[in-house]
């Protein structure tokens, strides 16, 4: 086991929120067609009151922070904000378009020291990636300051979201990252939008077509153990926890509340009324979130894949049931594997019966939790 | 005889987890875990006291430990530090680099 990942184990264990994951606000320069977020401002907190859940963060023990958003440059205040979280020693990630970056704010990120840098590029193809933005010249743009970026040093990844508008053009972005010389990440993850509308999940590359990407050793190295066919899980596997959502980890929107992880929407506290560490110690939902167990699953815990799906409990919960399957992760585990899932399984499936999660179910929805005048 | 400064550098993050502390070089990813002897002297390195003070006030007095030793494996700890790039040696005070 590394050192990082035996610290990540420590943290889980002693419930150290060891990531924090906090949204400074939700609008955006671009309109990207699978955004889950609602971009106008209902009141996001100031920069007083992100400095002090910073405080908070830091006392209560957390490493990692990511900055993300919305567009974190939208806000005037963002290097404020940054050099706050730097002086309070985080290692900072930064989650961005980076179209409003030019070479003073990529000497700027240099100079606080910030741990890397992740940009959305969703095409080699200009046409594509601004027809998903909906920003003209926004790839122009976004490549300008990714060599800003790389020539500062900095340790940039370009995060390439894959869904069926730029379904064949995973190839061309790893190419464009590896002659730039930056690192490259897929994540073919599309969430339901904030407004309960489900429609975006359209968007979702079609299931025949994941199978392909997880077959692709250069998009996953390790294809052997990655795609090897599931195997009986252990005691110590129905002991374990799903993820580190509310363990070691949560999620901070901009209007202050917490959540369990980004796509996890299950309300927990508020950090403009509560302290942190109060939620993080003592919400009920936490607690709940935190208690649950592989074996406690409804369906999953007696599914072959119980020990290696990527099974993600937000999604479970947007389906209706924290402790229930997640449809898009059992397409995951049955395009990898070529093995059914036991929740297509008591559907009378052998295959995955469609590429979408439910769409009537009332999701429950990330929005500002009224705040008292 | 010289004195020894010691200062945290600007580019690394830290916190405390159960009474270590985790150290992170942004230049290079370098991740290290300090324990808590090495813990007090990283917390004591303000760039204006001089080693050997750091050592007499924060590890002798806190850890039952010889003090020759003790400055010895001090000394030993900030070299190894510095040429991870996460502190700062000079034979004069230093401007610290991070907040304490």
């Amino acid at each position: 086991m590394s050192l990082m990942a035996e610290m990540g184990q420590k943290a889980f264990n002693l419930g150290v929120p060891l990531a924090v994951h906090l949204d400074v606000t939700y609008r955006c320069n671009e309109r990207c067609v699978h955004c889950y977020l609602d971009h106008d401002d209902h009141g996001e907190m100031t920069t007083i009151e992100i400095k002090r859940v910073l405080d908070e963060l830091a006392e209560a023990g957390v490493f990692f922070l990511t900055f993300s958003g919305g567009e974190v440059f939208m806000r005037r205040d963002f290097f404020e904000l940054l050099e706050h979280a730097r002086r309070l020693l985080f290692n900072v990630k930064v989650k961005t378009n980076a179209v409003m970056i030019s070479e003073a704010e990529a000497s700027r990120l240099r100079a606080l020291n910030i741990d890397s840098i992740q940009i959305s590029v969703y095409s080699h193809r200009a046409a594509i990636h601004d027809a998903i933005t909906k920003l003209p010249h926004s790839f122009e743009r976004t490549i300008k300051a990714v060599r800003f970026l790389r020539d500062q040093g900095l340790r940039v990844s370009i995060a390439n979201v894959l869904m069926t508008s730029n379904l064949s053009d995973h190839y061309g972005v790893q190419k464009l990252a590896s002659d730039l010389g930056v690192h490259y990440t897929l994540d073919p993850t599309i969430t339901p939008m904030m407004d309960g509308d489900t429609s975006v999940l359209a968007l979702r590359v079609p299931g025949e077509e994941l199978g392909d990407i997880f077959k692709n050793p250069a998009l996953v190295p390790n294809q052997e153990e990655f795609c090897a066919p599931p195997k009986a899980p252990s005691e110590e596997d129905l002991e374990g926890y799903p993820c580190s959502a509310g363990h070691s980890f949560c999620y901070i929107s901009p209007y202050g509340d917490v959540f369990p992880c980004v796509q996890f929407p299950l309300p927990t506290g508020n950090v403009r009324h509560q302290r942190f560490l109060d939620i993080w110690n003592h919400s009920p939902q936490m607690n709940e979130v935190r208690s649950i167990q592989a074996k406690d699953l409804t369906v999953c815990s007696s599914c072959s894949h119980v020990a290696s799906c990527s099974r993600c409990p937000g999604l479970a919960f947007m389906e209706g049931n924290m402790r229930g399957p997640s449809t898009a992760d059992c397409e995951k585990s049955f395009y990898r594997t070529g093995v059914a899932s036991a929740n297509m399984l008591r559907q009378g499936l052998s295959k995955p019966g469609g590429n979408r999660a439910p769409t009537t179910v009332p999701l429950i929805q990330i929005r500002p939790v009224g705040i008292p005048a | 005889m010289s004195e020894t400064y010691i200062a945290r550098s600007s580019a690394i993050a830290a916190r405390l987890l159960a009474g270590e502390m985790l150290v992170m070089n942004s230049a290079n990813s370098t991740f290290f875990t300090l324990n808590e002897v090495a813990t007090a002297i990283w917390q004591a390195a303000d760039g204006k006291t001089p080693l050997r003070n750091i050592v007499r006030d924060n590890v002798c007095e806190q850890f039952e430990v010889e003090p020759g030793q003790a400055q010895a494996d001090a000394e030993q700890l900030v070299t190894e530090l510095s040429e991870h790039g996460i502190l700062l040696i000079s034979d004069h005070p230093l401007t610290s680099e991070t907040a304490s």
